[in-house]
């Protein structure tokens, strides 16, 4: 260990900007990550929300106003379609990040993904009734 | 037997001669039940002499023959002909310097290997007299899969993260160090946490997974980094909120 074994080893350099288009995994990672941009997008727009809120009735009823304009819907369903994306591609690697061992045994995978699907519906539920 | 005839891409570098690597095609005869270290054997036997690379056991124990086949790393012994169509590309491991055509420099590898201490560190010092170290099967599952790990370095050579920051401690390292320090005979956590929860330590990791899909013993090293990640965030909160509890 530790001595030279040639004085030119050749280095191959890794394209610092387009290194995820060189295999597929690297790709779904990438979508992973940057599905996160819409939920900082959709975190801005209720702050918004909020400031309109804070300006009184006339300025939150044209806020609430264009969010039923075409362009908000348009808005609200893309973030929805990349948020679940996002969580669920995080929800499948949960068993990974935090395996649970109950005697000897670990306990199933899918059971720990599951879990989280289960609170997913749980509170998606609780925020329906709630706002019913 | 059926045999195919197979051409083989192989990267050629020789840093006395070349100014950079170039592929080199030779055509192959290759049985079908044959791996791609039996086709470069082949070469080596029958059409070149100077092709180098490295191998020792062809039954996936060693870790000597990781390589970029079709640009996947993988083992060459653990790499079936039938798998591959009848052109075959060999590499050496990415992100590793080449030293000559499939033979990479490895010495970041083995220094970092040894900088998280690879060893049980005992509690507390106790004589041969008092016995041995006793461990449940329960305590024994808790870190076997990490003991597979056969050091081929497939992990760094698929981790695109070790490929844009070398300093990286990289899959392998953590992973063992994880294997230590879930051990119930070890108490050597806090010196190589030291090492390990740093910017340059598990906290590189960025999670995209590809260590564990290439790991051919199945040692899901992206799982330990995970739990390293999680065991130093719970040690930050009780050292910054709650200081009186000893860890």
């Amino acid at each position: 260990m530790g001595e030279e074994m040639s004085s030119k080893p050749y280095v191959r350099e890794i394209p610092k900007t387009t290194w995820f288009l060189r295999q597929a995994r690297y790709k779904r990672y990438m979508a992973r990550e940057v599905t996160c941009i819409f939920i900082f997008a959709y975190t801005f727009l209720l702050i918004c929300g909020l400031g309109a809120l804070a300006s009184g009735p006339e300025a939150f009823s044209g806020f609430v106003e264009s969010l039923r304009s075409p362009l908000g819907v348009l808005f609200n369903l893309a973030v929805l379609i990349m948020t679940a994306y996002h969580s669920v591609s995080w929800f499948v690697v949960t068993p990974q990040a935090m395996p649970i061992q109950r005697g000897e045994e670990f306990v199933p995978g899918n059971i720990i993904v599951n879990a989280h699907y289960g609170a997913w519906a749980v509170v998606s539920l609780i925020i329906l009734i709630w706002g019913m | 037997m059926s045999e195919r005839q197979i051409q083989l891409e192989v990267l050629r570098y020789n840093p006395e001669t070349d100014s950079e690597p170039r592929f080199q095609t030779y055509s192959v005869p290759c049985l079908n039940e044959w791996v791609v270290l039996d086709a470069l054997n082949y070469v080596k036997e029958n059409l070149d002499t100077t092709v180098s690379y490295r191998w020792s056991c062809h039954m996936a124990v060693c870790g000597s023959c990781g390589m970029m086949i079709n640009g996947e790393p993988k083992l060459a012994c653990k790499a079936f002909i039938h798998e591959y169509g009848d052109q075959i590309r060999v590499e050496p491991m990415a992100h590793f310097p080449v030293e000559r055509d499939l033979v990479t420099v490895v010495d970041d590898f083995i220094a970092k290997f040894a900088s998280i201490k690879p060893y049980l560190i005992p509690k507390e010092e106790k004589p041969v007299s008092a016995g041995e170290y006793k461990q449940t099967p329960a305590e024994l599952l808790k870190f076997k899969q990490y003991t597979l790990c056969i050091n081929c370095m497939l992990c760094y050579a698929a981790c695109p993260q070790y490929g844009l920051v070398p300093q990286f401690l990289g899959p392998a390292a953590i992973s063992m160090a994880h294997r230590y320090n879930q051990d119930s005979r070890d108490g050597g956590r806090d010196q190589r946490q030291e090492v390990v929860a740093t910017n340059e330590g598990v906290w590189e990791c960025s999670f995209v997974g590809a260590c564990s899909e290439v790991c051919p013993k199945h040692v899901d090293p992206a799982g330990a980094l995970q739990q390293v990640k999680v065991a130093s965030t719970i040690d930050w909160y009780k050292e910054h909120l709650m200081p009186w509890v000893k860890k």
